[in-house]
């Protein structure tokens, strides 16, 4: 392969990976935020994002027909997908994780798996009901639209932008990298700059005295997780839009690959969520055409890895960081005492 | 708690007991009756409108687990020894497979029980003793399985096919170097070792011993490889596998496998503990299932290999056949033999584990790591050596299993099923041996018998929607034995006394340790401040009430 071939054929493979990694960014969001206030890995919270990305897909066909614009039926759809999954999340830390506060780490955990298991068939019974198990996104009009159609059609500035750097994406894409900035942007402003972001902040440092200043420490993490079953909902929508078809065990993957990334970030730490979510997808991505490269170098060994082993990518990403550096990218280490 | 000492149960309260040996005895008989009689399709043919009631396969697994509700019994009840003698190992050795003679499906169900069993028990060391929450298990299942899968099939014959048409640049002279390559590295990891005894240990000479490693690796790989290569010649004569006469061989290979793979995921892994432990052994378990799809050469990928032989034990053929079982039923018959073994061999190390230093040495950890680092306790040796027990268990299991179904696939080796048989440890109670076997009984019945008998029942009835198949929602079932059990009774079925009491001495006493903060990676539990009480979680600070 030529390098004037190969060049962009790499940029796109970073593009691509940048766009996924802002999905699992999301995602991650909602595991480091809960953990920042419980230490708690919450495992329930794939089945969370997925049953975003349900809510999402049956609001895009309840508005298939109508002749709606298509920027408004993403809104509604990522409104109630944000409402049914944040609300979700505060139901499951009402009935599975406030009784067991107190009890020694392994038992809130082992609840979290069971509680994931069980909304996996849940949600499989409920769309089973309808006869439906691998729902297929049909998005509105126009958002799988290239920025440049052909070669010589006339292109949007953006495309032609686009275009010139060699970069091949959808309008879909765009929308959600947008999305996407759009709920950092909100959620930091939230935990930055108001009250409530200081209260949970201040629950997250230390329950018992931000209990004696005057916070009640339960509002606060139900909070919590209403916010990150929010972003749950969001990033189910977008992982929706991205991948076209869910079905209700396929949050697994991306859900432990986006904890992946708020380790790898530095678990608790926003940005850090944020930046491991962006580096996983592109790493993802990389492994993803490492035969590729394996053909391009003359390599045997590469050219046998396909995209069936990116999954694994993430694994030892993690074993990896959790041997060198425990407490990830942008973490603080937390000094125990007995 | 053990088993071999029945006698003394150590849960309930030390107050007089009925005796109960008629009871037993009683029950014992009519299960039994029932069971033989539900799996002779001549009875269930005289006996008309109820035979077709006892067919029923819902009313079928009620039965068998009636059934096997007498060994349990057996163990709880207060009764003679001789009775329970004779339930326990009548129904085991007797009945079972005198009912298995009609129908194989029930030795197959037993076999697997014990599988299951076998592989609570190790996970019960890991998870229950040591404290390690892991949830890969099923990854050293899955060594144990392909280690036999891959010699007693056709798959050994057709990677030494492969290497003869692709020697690459091995034969004798690539021999040769491994050879002396991994006898170089060998020799100096020892040296190293020794002077690490007599010297202080400097980074430098650990360093020195990871490099011997990788070359030791590196020269084994090497002999490996020649070895197969120069050994191509017989891939024609293996083309149905390995002799079954080397299944004895494997079943120990099979446990060093699965604990040397134990030890490799363990070494860098143990350094950390809880929540990440559980996330990273998850990732390693998906890992060998990966790996098991995509080396499609070794593992025949996502097609899975089959045939996979057994061992051909020609005095147990005979004896099988005098006493009239078919010819096609005498491997079952074996395996549920050589399972049974193995699960009293499982057993009895379990409780000899647990009574010896290393089993009070896992416990410590499992209650407060630090404070065992400061009495004493090798954290990183006693870890290792959880992780491998457990992992050798599963082995031989894995392989077992791999002989039973003659047939693996990656599929067998998912998350779901490392859950399953948590969710077994956890309803029977961590860290209780007979606990875990109940435990593994009774989700492994709801899974093969009860589940689909509903969903067979189900398929005829119309307000149910035929998508709509209770066989396809184990996961909710397990989902909510964990859930369950951990809000309402976190100490399992039949508790462990010692696990029962740190469970609960938060009711009697003032917990010191667990309130407050959720975990201890963060500063310590409560704050106290003269004359103030600790503030418990349902307190609503503030001043708001």
């Amino acid at each position: 392969m030529e390098l004037s071939v190969l060049l962009p054929f790499i940029v796109n493979v970073i593009v691509g990976g940048l766009i996924l990694g802002f999905v699992y960014a999301i995602i991650a969001l909602g595991y480091t935020m809960v953990y920042g206030v419980l230490q708690l890995i919450n495992f329930a919270h794939s089945e969370v994002f997925i049953t975003g990305a349900v809510v999402g897909f049956e609001i895009f066909r309840i508005l298939q027909d109508s002749p709606m614009n298509g920027y408004l039926k993403l809104l509604l759809a990522l409104m109630s997908a944000m409402v049914v999954s944040g609300l979700l999340n505060v139901l499951i830390e009402r009935l599975a994780y406030r009784p067991l506060r107190g009890a020694p780490r392994l038992v809130p955990l082992i609840t979290a798996i069971g509680v994931s298991l069980i909304l996996q068939d849940v949600l499989r019974f409920l769309e089973g009901l309808q006869g439906r198990f691998d729902l297929t996104y049909t998005l509105p009009a126009g958002f799988g639209n290239k920025f440049c159609a052909a070669e010589g059609s006339s292109c949007a500035p953006l495309g032609n932008f686009l275009r010139s750097v060699g970069v091949d994406v959808q309008l879909k894409d765009v929308i959600l990298v947008v999305v996407a900035l759009v709920s950092l942007t909100v959620l930091n402003y939230v935990v930055n700059r108001t009250r409530l972001g200081k209260a949970i902040r201040a629950v997250s440092q230390d329950r018992v005295t931000a209990g004696l200043m005057g916070i009640d420490s339960n509002r606060m993490i139900s909070a919590t997780f209403l916010i990150g079953g929010a972003l749950g909902g969001v990033s189910g929508v977008l992982f929706g839009i991205k991948f076209g078809t869910v079905n209700a065990y396929s949050g697994f993957d991306p859900g432990i690959i986006a904890f992946t990334a708020a380790v790898l970030g530095g678990i608790g730490s926003i940005p850090g969520a944020v930046l491991g979510g962006l580096l996983l997808g592109v790493i993802q991505n990389l492994i993803g055409v490492m035969n590729i490269f394996g053909d391009l170098l003359g390599i045997d060994n590469l050219g046998t890895i396909d995209a069936s082993y990116s999954k694994i990518g993430p694994f030892i990403v993690l074993v990896l960081i959790l041997i060198f550096k425990p407490t990830g990218l942008l973490g603080k280490s937390n000094v125990e005492k007995v | 708690m053990t088993v071999a000492n029945p006698a003394k149960p150590a849960v309930r309260p030390p107050t007089v007991q009925p005796d109960r040996t008629f009871w037993l005895m009683l029950f014992f008989i009519v299960s039994s009756v029932l069971l033989l009689v539900s799996h002779s399709p001549e009875m269930l043919r005289n006996l008309g409108p109820l035979g077709d009631v006892l067919r029923n396969k819902v009313i079928e697994a009620l039965v068998v687990s009636l059934f096997l509700a007498n060994v349990l019994f057996a163990y709880l009840w207060k009764a003679a020894n001789w009775a329970k003698l004779i339930v326990g190992l009548g129904s085991l050795l007797f009945v079972l497979p005198l009912a298995g003679q009609t129908d194989t499906s029930l030795l197959d169900l037993s076999i697997q029980i014990m599988i299951f069993a076998a592989l609570a028990l190790g996970l019960n060391i890991v998870v229950g003793l040591a404290g390690l929450l892991d949830l890969g298990y099923v990854a050293f299942f899955a060594v144990g399985a392909y280690t036999w899968g891959i010699f007693a099939s056709p798959r050994f014959g057709e990677v030494l096919r492969y290497y003869g048409e692709n020697p690459g640049s091995t034969g004798a002279g690539t021999l040769a170097i491994g050879l002396v390559l991994t006898a170089v590295t060998a020799g100096s990891m020892v040296y190293i070792k020794g002077l690490q005894a007599r010297v202080a240990p400097t980074r430098l000479s650990d360093r020195s011993f990871l490099l011997a490693g990788i070359g030791l690796l590196a020269g084994i790989i090497l002999v490996a490889r020649s070895i197969v290569v120069l050994s191509s010649g017989s891939a024609e004569a293996l083309a149905n596998g390995i002799s079954p006469g080397f299944f004895w061989l494997f079943l120990a290979l099979s446990i060093m496998a699965a604990a040397v793979v134990g030890l490799l995921i363990g070494l860098p892994v143990l350094k950390l503990k809880g929540d990440y432990l559980a996330i990273i052994t998850l990732g390693l378990g998906e890992v060998i299932r990966v790996l098991a799809n995509n080396l499609d050469l070794y593992t025949a990928g996502s097609q899975g290999i089959t045939p996979v032989g057994s061992a051909s034990v020609p005095w147990f053929n005979s004896l099988a056949g005098t006493l009239g079982f078919r010819p096609d039923q005498y491997n079952l018959l074996f395996l549920y033999m050589l399972v049974l073994v193995m699960i009293a061999v499982v057993l009895l190390v379990n409780v000899r584990l647990d009574q010896s230093r290393i089993g009070r040495a896992w416990i410590a950890i499992r209650d407060d790591e630090i404070a065992a680092q400061a009495m004493g306790v090798p954290l990183m040796q006693t870890k290792l050596i959880a992780f491998a027990t457990g992992a050798s268990f599963a082995g031989v299991m894995g392989m077992i299993f791999a002989a039973k179904q003659t047939f693996i696939s990656p599929e067998s080796f998912n998350l779901l099923q490392s859950i399953l048989v948590l969710s077994m440890v956890v309803l029977g109670g961590m860290g209780s041996f007979s606990g875990v076997i109940l435990g593994a009984a009774v989700v492994t019945l709801l899974n093969l018998r009860i589940l689909p008998g509903l969903g067979e029942a189900s398929a005829n009835v119309s307000w149910i929607p035929q998508e709509v198949n209770p066989a396809n929602y184990n996961r909710f079932i397990f989902g909510s034995i964990l859930v369950a059990m951990m809000l309402l009774r976190p100490e399992g079925l039949l508790p462990n006394k010692r696990r029962t009491r740190e469970l609960h001495h938060g009711e009697d006493q003032e917990d010191e340790s667990e309130d407050g903060n959720a975990g201890g990676l963060k500063a310590g539990g409560d704050v106290y401040s003269a004359g103030l009480a600790t503030i418990k979680e349902d307190d609503r600070p503030g001043g708001s009430r």
